[in-house]
């Protein structure tokens, strides 16, 4: 039983962990914009835009 | 306003430049001289718009900051303010031919959005901790089973847990206990109330048990419940955020500014809340008119069929008496303005709608509905057990608590609290993928009680602008000929020509008199393409006014072009799948008589009334609520917006007026009324599917509270209890993805 003493320390913080991930990129504005990040990834940051094309 | 809306900003470019609200009002310029301006950017349509915008602005050495928000259609843009004006900035963008609107943030920034993060945190630090005790708890049922735990262990793990769920339960449990606090106040009780009980007295019991060392600590269960709970909340909160956005946007196209012309000739930028009457506006073509007024100078056509419902657009000129949110279609017109703000014919709509719309506030919720009932039962139970144990049970406080408890606990409303998000939010997720935006949070509910739908028929049965009609008496080559001399037209006749005629090169030397017609020099002299009159031809029969073009060259003999609004594809259909499914269908047009009889009869609608100003429409509804009916109105116009506030369920179409996208329910995409049934069919499932729920999480409760009364519930029963109702409500909600799938129409998909 006495590694509960080190397990249950351990499971908690990692628990924490995660918590503080989450409200931290709740925080910084992660979930605001949630179809922009869907495009942004394609995005191809070499070439400068040359003007909109209808997608 | 269907083609104007969805042309890309490239093709619009010429129109641009003037179309940029003079920013310099909005910005704000903070201690270290950084200028800060948000917008909303009108026209934004997808990622390669977002990329367009940032592209034209990052490069630029004084841009600090600029960002695009895809969901909101809003940019941020930061700038060193000494470097650059905000025109300057901007102008590449108006270049591409975005159409920004600056606001202040200060005036959106609702308390709302705040309050929808302060749910999520406290569901995040809810589910952390309710998966934490869990882990605890199973160890500890695990050992009472196998009884090879000591009570030493189970007091340890007790503790651990009571050191995670009571700060989670008093930071978590905040929405409940404001909520609950606020109604007890006021003398009434919510389902609030039972809920705060509940998680207060189990956590208190919990604590007293682990102090003394007994086994009946019920952490898990409270914690889990404020979790569950906090997901229903979470989604019911989304859905109505959703229905808020879409009114915020309404906010800020109100901030639209007018160009106004100073006595002294100068042209400037104001807000439209600045115009006041007596002042001259420039109305550029393609513009909306931001004001009530009479033309001063100026000879164009401009098409009312948002505000009156009327097809052909009107010729205007000096002395004409225009309206704020009709459109000028073919040269500049100056304004003077008799009415602005309050006082405009907008004005007095949007005022219409809030009248309207207060019938629907009386509207209450099915789940609320079933609170009020619900919420007295479980506190008259509870207190019974308490009462009962205590006085015939013969027990001591402690353990009659103890089951009270247990009943709250078992009693509280989780799977109820879940099954109309749940449902809602599927539901709204399959709408969506089919192009139906869900805009109401109970819209599904009061559409699946329509027994009736009105309909608007200027573009909502009618695509809404001319068409072609007489083709097959027209030659090839005189069409062609006619659209060579329309294509560079905006005027809608001449768009409908070209249309039918397909791609065709503009000739050379087109000019266009506005409210007659065009001329372009061709061999042997001028052809010309307008009006009788322009075309000088002694008009033969009176065809609806207006909505014929006639085309003139030199020793040919004249050709008429006549124009109809047509039927979309699918009104006959769905008018009769619609009343296939029982209900009675009624048409309530602003058109003219003989034009809106003639649809009613194609579509053997019986009852149908003309020339309705909002103001009757509204009567009409409120006329046919008083015979109990449960109307569903479908209208696109600016004159449909109070009917479709004051209808019991309201749909528009995507291209409607933005006041009467904001004041429906349901906004559908597409050219099709498909979407209408299929909206009121998934209604009807959710609903059905909303009391199965309710049914459920009832029967559920009626094997559980007998329990729960006899004293037997153990923290083990609870907890599996309440997560097994959740569990089948949600896997009961997730139905509705699958199967059901609306019936073709007639024509099929």
């Amino acid at each position: 039983m006495t590694g509960l003493f080190y397990l249950i320390p351990a499971a908690l913080f990692l628990g924490l962990l995660g918590l503080a991930a989450f409200l931290w990129s709740l925080r910084s504005g992660q979930y605001d914009d949630l179809d922009g990040a869907a495009h942004r990834i394609l995005f191809d940051d070499d070439k400068p835009p040359d003007g909109p094309r209808p997608g | 306003m269907a083609e104007i809306a969805a042309v890309h900003p490239a093709q619009t470019t010429a129109a641009a430049a003037d179309t940029l609200a003079d920013p310099d009002a909005y910005v704000q310029v903070d201690a270290d001289g950084i200028a800060h301006l948000h917008m909303l950017v009108e026209n934004l349509h997808c990622g390669k718009c977002v990329q367009a915008i940032e592209g034209a602005l990052q490069p630029q050495p004084a841009v600090t900051h600029a960002r695009v928000n895809m969901t909101t259609r809003r940019l941020e843009l930061r700038w060193r303010s000494i470097a650059a004006s905000a025109g300057d900035l901007l102008a590449p963008v108006a270049a591409l031919g975005y159409r920004l609107v600056p606001f202040n943030p200060a005036v959106l920034e609702s308390k709302a959005a705040d309050q929808d993060r302060m749910l999520l945190r406290c569901l995040a630090v809810s589910g952390f901790a309710s998966a934490n005790v869990m882990l605890l708890s199973v160890s500890v049922w695990a050992g009472a089973f196998s009884d090879d735990m000591g009570p030493a262990t189970r007091d340890f793990l007790h503790w651990i847990s009571a050191l995670i769920a009571l700060p989670a339960v008093v930071y978590a449990g905040r929405p409940f206990f404001a909520s609950a606090a606020a109604v007890l106040r006021r003398g009434a009780t919510n389902m609030d109330v039972p809920i705060s009980l509940a998680v207060l007295l189990a956590s208190g019991m919990s604590l007293q048990q682990t102090i003394v060392s007994g086994p009946h600590a019920y952490f898990e269960a409270s914690v889990m419940l404020l979790f569950f709970l906090l997901i229903g909340r979470y989604l019911d909160r989304r859905a109505r955020s959703r229905a808020r956005d879409a009114a915020e946007q309404l906010m800020l196209l109100g901030a639209v500014a007018a160009t106004v012309v100073e006595p002294d000739g100068q042209r400037r930028a104001r807000p439209v809340g600045a115009v006041r009457p007596g002042m001259v506006v420039a109305v550029a073509p393609g513009d909306r008119l931001p004001v009530d007024g009479r033309v001063r100078a100026g000879q164009s056509t401009v098409d009312t069929s948002l505000v009156t419902g009327e097809t052909m657009p009107l010729s205007v000129g000096p002395g004409t008496d225009v309206f704020a949110g009709t459109l000028n279609l073919d040269a500049p017109l100056e304004v003077m303005v008799t009415a602005a703000g309050e006082g405009t014919l907008l004005a007095e709509i949007v005022r219409l709608i809030e009248a309207a719309a207060q019938g629907r506030d009386r509207y209450v919720r099915l789940a609320d509905r079933f609170s009020r009932i619900y919420a007295p039962a479980v506190h008259l139970l509870a207190a019974g057990a308490f009462a009962g144990w205590l006085l015939l049970g013969g027990l001591a406080w402690q353990p009659a608590l103890m089951i009270a408890v247990a009943v709250l606990i078992i009693t509280c409303p989780c799977a109820l609290g879940l099954a109309v998000p749940v449902v809602q939010v599927v539901a709204s997720g399959r709408l969506m993928r089919r192009g139906v935006l869900v805009k109401a949070a109970d819209g599904l509910e009061r559409l699946a009680d329509a027994d009736m739908v009105v309909f608007d028929k200027t573009g909502t049965l009618t695509v809404g602008r001319p068409e072609l009609t007489n083709r097959n008496q027209v030659s090839d080559e005189d069409l062609a000929a006619a659209a060579s001399i329309a294509a560079g037209s905006r005027h809608p006749l001449a768009r409908a020509l070209c249309r039918a005629a397909g791609p065709t090169p503009l000739l050379d030397g087109v000019r266009e008199t506005p409210g007659m017609g065009l001329a372009a020099p061709v061999a042997g002299g001028e052809a010309r393409l307008g009006n009788a009159a322009w075309c000088e031809i002694v008009e033969t029969d009176e065809v609806a006014g207006g909505s014929e073009l006639w085309l003139r060259r030199p020793g040919v003999a004249p050709v008429r072009f006549a124009f109809a609004d047509r039927l979309r594809d699918d009104a006959g259909s769905v008018v009769e799948a619609l009343r296939a499914r029982g209900l009675t269908i009624e048409l309530l047009s602003g058109d003219r008589a003989p034009v809106v009889a003639a649809v009613a009869e194609t579509l053997g609608i019986e009852r149908w009334s003309a020339a309705c100003r909002p103001a009757d429409k509204v009567a009409r509804l409120e006329a046919l609520a008083r015979e109990g009916r449960r109307v569903l109105m479908v209208g696109d116009g600016l004159n449909d917006a109070p009917a479709l506030a004051a209808a019991h369920a309201s749909m528009s179409p995507a291209e409607a007026a933005d006041v009467s996208r904001t004041a429906a329910d349901f906004v559908f995409q597409g050219r099709r009324l498909a979407p209408i049934l299929e909206t009121l069919d998934l209604s009807r499932r959710t609903r059905r599917l909303v009391l199965e729920n309710f049914a459920l999480a009832l029967g559920y409760n009626v094997i559980a509270v007998p329990i729960a009364l006899a004293g037997l519930v153990t923290p083990l029963i609870a907890a599996v209890a309440m997560s097994s109702s959740s569990l089948i409500v949600i896997v009961n909600a997730m139905r509705l993805r699958r199967g059901g799938a609306v019936p073709a129409t007639g024509d099929g998909e």
